[in-house]
């Protein structure tokens, strides 16, 4: 349950960070706040977009769904459940190969950073950690009761 | 119980703070222009705008400046370097200028200011404002709300048609061209301002001499 509650607050500041990154790809606000201009090549280059939509959409949805199951896993009978896990664990691991790939863009192809896709990578990787560390747990407990 | 409710509650919190962080943002631009997304189509037709240029079409070597018009390293080169640089080689005909918008995001009023100025170009008036948003930089960069009203002030002494020059800011009819030149900048790796391409290569600023021997010597290869 701590995991779920963990992966939650995590999702939302992902959340966040992305929304904020996709507002600025859509033009709503100004200034974003990073060094002289590398976020800008990052976030203008075509590496911004993955078919035709900003890569900043892609993790709207994700951390969106991710905390989605993590409220869903927190609800009543769900809470001794392993599916929730399991759906945050996949979501995540996809988010975390997800963020390597765009990592591996900004460190090898375009040569620049984006200071909030790296705070967002962190975040992935920490609740896909966490997650893992809830699926552990789950699995030492089934044992017990199986015994 | 009471541990879900307060996890309820910090999570209620932090989402009513992170929308209110990125509402704030979204509406702290306080400019008239247009915002909101560009058509994507539309800067791709705009690809084929190559800047501002003055000087005579065949001359034997072509200057493009990538600028933004807030930035202080960009009004000391137009200062210190650029006016001798239109002055004497664009005269002379050794010179072909082509300006070209490279508004940074970190500068809150510079892609107003660019747009300014192309809406002057539409008269005929593109230089002019350029020379007038350098020469007063230091006083609308620093305007705490939109400063179109100082851009519009400007214009209004520049341009013959001031109702046009609204009805261009008003509908952001320049927006996808700027972000065409941005776009196009940023592809040749230009990511600073200002930006020199001459010849085949991206320079810094540099001083007027350091400029003029670029020039020479590629205008020597040239056989002139």
């Amino acid at each position: 349950m701590k995991h779920r509650m963990a992966i939650a607050v995590l999702s939302l500041l992902g959340f966040f960070l992305s929304a904020y990154l996709s507002m600025w790809k859509l033009g709503f606000v100004g200034p974003l706040v990073c060094g002289v201009g590398s976020c800008e090549i990052v976030q203008t280059s075509e590496y911004a977009y993955l078919l035709g939509i900003p890569v900043a959409f892609y993790g709207v949805a994700g951390y969106l769904a991710i905390l989605v199951a993590s409220l869903w896993g927190l609800q009543g009978r769900w809470i001794g459940e392993r599916k929730p896990t399991h759906v945050i664990v996949f979501l995540a691991g996809a988010g975390v190969g997800f963020s390597i790939y765009l990592t591996f863009i900004e460190a090898f192809v375009l040569n620049a950073w984006c200071r909030w896709c790296v705070v967002s990578a962190i975040v992935i990787t920490l609740i896909l950690i966490t997650g893992l560390a809830g699926y552990r747990e789950s699995l030492s407990a089934h044992r017990e009761i199986g015994e | 119980m009471a541990r879900m409710k307060g996890f309820y509650m910090m999570l209620g919190v932090m989402a009513i703070v992170g929308g209110g962080v990125l509402a704030f943002m979204a509406m702290s631009g306080g400019s008239p222009l247009p915002s909101g997304p560009i058509d994507p189509a539309a800067i791709d037709a705009a690809r084929s705008f190559g800047g501002y240029t003055i000087g005579n079409a065949d001359a034997p070597v072509e200057i493009v400046e990538y600028a933004d018009f807030e930035c202080p390293a960009c009004r000391e080169t137009w200062a210190l370097t650029m006016i001798d640089v239109k002055e004497r080689l664009v005269r002379d005909g050794l010179v072909r200028l082509t300006f070209r918008d490279f508004p940074l995001q970190i500068h809150a009023h510079a892609r107003a200011a660019h747009h300014a100025a192309a809406c002057a170009n539409e008269q005929g008036a593109f230089w002019a404002m350029h020379d007038k948003l350098f020469l007063e930089q230091r006083d609308w960069a620093s305007a705490s709300g939109s400063a179109e009203g100082k851009f519009r002030n400007y214009a209004e002494a520049i341009v013959g048609d001031i109702a046009a020059y609204d009805a261009c800011m008003g509908e952001g009819r320049y927006r996808a061209q700027i972000q065409a030149s941005f776009e196009g900048g940023v592809r040749l790796g230009v990511n600073a301002t200002p930006s020199f391409v001459i010849g085949n290569r991206v320079y810094p600023p540099m001083s007027y001499d350091d400029m003029k021997a670029i020039v020479d010597s590629l205008a020597m290869e040239q056989g002139q």
